[in-house]
């Protein structure tokens, strides 16, 4: 298990070094000067070359790389050019907005997928089934932006329920800060919730029909304790994989997600920096996401080790 | 539903989409780039079939165009994921264990870890917003993906005998890829094709409406969502008419990709006789 | 006493099994033969009332004074395992993969009775030690991929046998395992019989399996049983003619001379050859498992040579090699004095002279190819296609017994018999001087296999072909064969002609394959000539 931990977290380094060369080289090195490009055609020369200077764009390729790479690694992400704040507290601040939206919608998620897809499973070919079938068709095919504003026009709009948007912030405690995440992680989860609950399913009937199944029931084992006792765990392994995917996409999903209920989160935070051309930001931004993305890729495969003792030779 | 019924409904709602895109390169209703502050926000009428927006533009004519935008982007983006990713794919299962298969699985990772709006984000960052900036980022994405489903059940194929047979009869891996494994995952790749197109168009929607996908003057689905948005408390239908259509656009490519499995699945096919 | 009376299964309108009956009697063994598709494992599910959906049953399943096919499903759980166990044909996939082999052993008792994890974890200990799993070698914490298929389906026995059922039924227990481990586990179930007392049906497509095993046998065809009686009884007498046939075609001895000339055709001159093992993490190197050890041998010109051995001794690796589709690490092999290198460089010449037939009748051909592109496949080793391509498939597929119309249809119109045909047929095509038979007739019914063996004396006889009949099958190899190699662990133990070797086997290893190979008791098969 150790053996297999430590063999993941030398791919997961290697993966995180490949990802910040090449997120390097796309914003520091295809745009020829960044500094010209930061400030614009009217920039006069001075001013170029003093943000050359701030920037330290003089040294090698090799230099600045292993300066900024080397600054990711404590925690220093360089000076934002247009907030003049350190990068870091700007992505602090924000983190604490996207970072739970995004696992609160992976939690209503997977807490609406799993017995959603059980269901199914269990009732297959039946009317229950079809339904569950139906709906979690029409639920993939929903932009969960575009599903965002109905829940706005129906819950803030109509009923008066939630706030169209804005965030309060944490200070007031954990509540209100919930319910203003709460229609925007519902909007983020429905989607992914009928994709899961989709695999779930399918996971589910391909294991029912395994042999190890019919062994069960030869022992004894009604339907249900089969389901529950061997079924469950081995129809894990494909849905961790969809969880683990799923991540990603719910957080870049947090940052689309954020324009329709104006919250200040890291998706705010992108959208500004393209605008004003602030590539420190943008690419410190970029290698968080990427970097988040792929903890989660490694936390994934520790679990898949958890529940398949196949992974976990014994050497 | 029946499979096949669930086939032939797909098929038809993807099909309404794709003709109405296609007729919009010859007509529309109105012409979509001309604005009329005159017309602006009307109602449903027999001149404006599903009444105008804020610049009096003819919503119906700019859902029209929007397909296009929409069918174009997440094709190319479907085009080049297979004309990538199969033959990546393909060349990674014919060496397996190889180097090569190595750097493909390692290089799919990596993409992974870049979904396609990072993407989006960092080629915005550096040339600017774009249409083709979505296609590219969309399309780059559907490389691994394609990659690995051709490299998996490629990887299947080779162990069956008729393989071996080809290669006891002389043939090259170059060959027998393109001879023995291409036509036996063809219907898995059409399948997949239908799945990723249908994400695809989800994507572009999701790019345009955060600006980084089609452009002014450009109609996108998505961009009409960002521009109906400020205009929900007063014009709703603004705001539905676009996601209805990529809704049932997207739900039709989801019910022909599930009824092609079923039709093409020789299992599925051989259980029902 | 279990009992059936008139049993009868449909699956979605189709009648699967007729009017069934059958006694199995209390201690005893109960043997079930037929061919595949003849209603065996339906019988077996039925019983267990775990029929596949879309069935009904009619008919009684009386065991003791209740019947089975009557009970509600949660009463059918309680026998399920306790009264009642069963055991299947694949053990690498009957097991959880992610439990276990203690918990799930101890899962049979905690379903059934009440008792604590620890007291049911001691019962399955004992019961793993009965079965020959002891502890001390096989710690219950165990998971199933760390066991070999013969320790698995020991494991499903414990699991089934652990609260000493009335009735076991084991369908095919043993038909995935090889020989010596099938031996090892009949001899485990015999002794089940003979300690606890419980009936054991069971299941099989071999008659020389139920002939060592079963007190009575019930012979079975498409759904019905048209025979059955005390074993010895049914075989000296063999009232019913499907049961004749049955038995011939298991000890069917094709008319073939010997026509092995002096000239070598293949020679093997101490071929090596390693693989290399998964590498254990990032870290670790990947290991070297060497599948073929200094193996040398030499195959004349129209001579049939035999390999026989287990799964796992070499022969599929050798096999590959000579075919030139794995390179050597070691040593040597000529076709008619031209070396075979690996790889697609391979010279056409050489592969032109050599064909395969594989095992598997449905993996062996393209389905998307009509036949005649399948059977035409090899020319590709010839300069161009030859104009009259046609014509030679037509007349390859006729040499085989298919008629030439079956051209321009496509393999899945076509049963397994069929399918193995044209495989010869394909490989014909090239008029090669060897064709290599890789378990080419093991995956086929009886009959079946019969015809195909009596096609391939035939064409050997007509073409002067050079067969290496590779199989796990000896008995079919002993019938098929000039000469005989045995190999194990990479290498070839021993080799001589196939009469000698069967008749007075030297290596120990050769004593014990031929031992643990079931066969029909000679003097029990004299009546029926009569």
């Amino acid at each position: 298990m150790l053996r297999y931990a430590l063999s993941r977290a030398v791919s997961l380094g290697l993966s995180l070094l490949v990802a910040s060369v090449v997120i390097f080289a796309v914003i520091e090195v295809i745009p020829g000067d960044p500094a010209a490009y930061m400030l614009g055609m009217n920039a006069t020369p001075d001013a170029v070359a003093a943000l050359r200077e701030q920037l330290g764009l003089n040294g090698t390729l090799v230099s600045r790389y292993l300066s900024w790479a080397g600054g990711m690694l404590t925690g220093d992400f360089g000076v934002s050019y247009t907030y003049k704040v350190p990068v870091a507290d700007l992505v602090a601040q924000r983190l604490w907005i996207s970072l739970p939206l995004a696992l609160y919608a992976l939690a209503l998620s997977t807490l609406i997928a799993f017995p959603v897809g059980l269901l199914a499973a269990a009732r297959r070919g039946g009317v229950t089934d079809y339904g569950i079938m139906g709906t979690t068709q029409l639920g993939i095919a929903v932009p969960n932006f575009w599903f965002a504003m109905l829940l706005v026009l129906v819950f803030a709009v109509n009923l008066r329920w939630f706030s169209a948007g804005g965030f309060p912030g944490w200070q007031g405690g954990l509540l209100p800060g919930l319910k203003a995440l709460t229609l925007p992680a519902v909007a983020l989860a429905l989607p992914q919730a009928s994709i899961l609950a989709r695999v779930m399913r399918s996971a589910l009937i391909e294991t029912l029909g395994q042999d190890y199944i019919r062994t069960a029931r030869a022992k004894g084992l009604s339907r249900r304790q089969a389901v529950l006792r061997h079924a469950l765990r081995n129809a894990l392994i494909p849905v961790l994989t969809i969880i683990g995917l799923q991540f990603s996409f719910l957080l870049a999903g947090a940052i689309i997600i954020e324009n329709v209920f104006f919250l200040p989160g890291l998706g705010r935070l992108v959208f500004q920096a393209i605008t004003q051309r602030d590539l420190i930001v943008v690419e410190s931004l970029v290698m968080l996401l990427v970097f988040a993305v792929i903890v989660v890729t490694f936390l994934v495969d520790l679990a898949y080790a958890a529940v398949d003792p196949r992974l976990r030779r014994r050497t | 539903m029946r499979p096949g019924a669930q086939l032939w409904i797909g098929a038809g709602l993807s099909a309404v989409f794709l003709l109405a895109a296609l007729l919009s390169f010859a007509w529309t209703p109105h012409d979509v780039t001309a604005l009329n502050i005159a017309d602006k926000l009307k109602p449903m009428s027999a001149t404006y079939p599903l009444g105008t927006d804020h610049f009096g533009r003819d919503i119906l004519s700019m859902l029209m165009v929007g397909a296009r935008t929409s069918i174009a982007v997440a094709l190319v983006a479907v085009g080049i994921g297979v004309g990538l990713g199969v033959p990546l794919g393909l060349l990674a299962a014919a060496n397996r264990g190889s180097l090569l298969d190595e750097v493909v699985m390692r290089g799919n990772d990596l993409i992974f870890a870049f979904p396609s709006l990072v993407i989006a984000i960092l080629i915005t960052a550096v040339f600017g917003p774009s249409a083709l900036n979505a296609i590219l980022a969309i399309g780059i994405f559907n490389v691994p993906v394609f990659a690995r489903v051709t490299r998996g059940s490629a990887l299947s194929l080779w162990t069956l005998d008729y393989v071996l047979a080809a290669r006891v009869a002389g043939k090259g891996r170059l060959r027998i890829s393109v001879e023995h494994i291409l036509p036996n995952i063809t219907n898995l790749l059409i399948v997949q094709g239908t799945i990723q197109f249908s994400l695809g168009i989800l994507a572009e929607a999701a790019l345009s409406y955060v600006g980084l996908g089609a452009q002014p003057p450009t109609p996108s689905w998505g961009r009409m969502l960002a521009e109906a948005q400020t205009m929900i408390y007063t014009n709703p239908a603004l705001a539905i008419l676009p996601g209805l259509a990529i809704v049932a656009m997207v739900l039709g490519l989801n019910l022909m990709g599930d009824g092609l499995r079923d039709l093409l699945d020789p299992r599925v096919r051989r259980a029902r006789g | 006493m279990i009992r059936l009376e008139n049993l009868s299964v449909t699956i979605h309108g189709a009648e699967i099994l007729s009017a069934v009956s059958l006694d199995i009697a209390p201690g005893k063994v109960t043997g079930l033969v037929g061919e595949s598709g003849s209603g065996k494992s339906i019988t077996a599910l039925a019983m267990m009332g775990l029929l596949p959906h879309g069935s009904t049953a009619s008919g009684h399943a009386w065991l003791d004074e209740g019947d089975v096919l009557a009970k509600p499903e949660r009463e059918m759980c309680a026998l399920r395992g306790n009264r009642v166990g069963m055991i299947f044909q694949e053990p690498m996939t009957a097991l959880n993969p992610l439990k276990t082999i203690g918990d799930q052993v101890a899962e049979t008792l905690m379903i059934h009775r009440r008792t604590t994890r620890r007291e049911a974890m001691e019962i399955a200990r004992q019961r793993l030690a009965r079965v020959g799993l002891p502890a001390d070698r096989f710690p219950l914490n165990r998971y199933p991929h760390e066991l070999s298929g013969g320790q698995r389906q020991r494991v499903c026995i414990a699991m089934a046998v652990a609260l000493n059922p009335e009735l076991l039924i084991a369908d095919e227990p043993t038909t995935a395992l090889d020989v010596t481990t099938q031996a090892q586990i009949l001899d485990l179930l015999q002794g089940l019989v003979a300690e606890e007392g419980m009936s054991l049906l069971l299941i099989t497509h071999d008659l020389a399996v139920v002939s060592g095993m079963a007190d009575h046998v019930a012979v079975m065809q498409a759904g019905r049983i048209v025979e059955q009686g005390p074993t010895e009884t049914l075989f000296r007498t063999m009232a019913h003619p499907y049961t004749r046939k049955l038995f011939a075609a298991s000890s069917h001895q094709p008319a073939r001379m010997p026509q092995a000339e002096d000239t070598a055709l293949l020679c093997v001159d101490r071929a090596v050859r390693d693989y290399a093992t998964a590498r254990i993490g990032l870290f670790g190197k990947p290991g070297r498992f060497r599948a073929v050890n200094g193996v040398s041998f030499t195959l004349h010109r129209g001579e049939s040579l035999g390999l026989v051995g287990e799964s796992g001794c070499g022969k599929s690796t050798l096999t590959r090699a000579i075919l030139g589709l794995d390179p050597l690490q070691g040593g040597a092999i000529r076709l008619g004095g031209q070396e075979i290198h690996a790889g697609p460089h391979l010279d056409a010449s050489i592969r032109r002279r050599m064909q395969v037939v594989f095992q598997d009748p449905y993996g062996s051909f393209n389905p998307r190819w009509r036949v005649e592109r399948l059977v035409a496949e090899p020319f590709h080793l010839s300069d161009g296609r030859p104009a009259d391509m046609r014509d030679r498939v037509a007349r390859a597929l006729d040499d085989v017994g298919i008629e030439p119309g079956a051209m321009d249809r496509y393999i899945h119109e076509f049963s397994g018999g069929q399918r193995q045909r044209i495989a010869i047929a394909r490989a014909l095509i090239t008029n090669p001087e060897l064709i290599v038979l890789d378990e080419a007739v093991s995956a086929l019914d009886v009959r079946v296999r019969a015809q195909i063996l009596d096609l391939l004396a035939r064409l050997q006889e007509a073409h002067g072909l050079a067969y290496l009949f590779i199989s796990h099958d000896l008995s079919v190899v002993r019938s098929v064969t000039d000469r005989v190699m045995v190999m194990k662990s990479g290498e070839i133990v021993e080799e001589g002609p196939t009469e000698t070797v069967f008749a007075a086997p030297s290596h120990d290893y050769t004593k014990a394959l031929i031992a643990a190979t079931p066969t029909i008791p000679a003097d029990w098969q004299g009546e029926q000539h009569a």
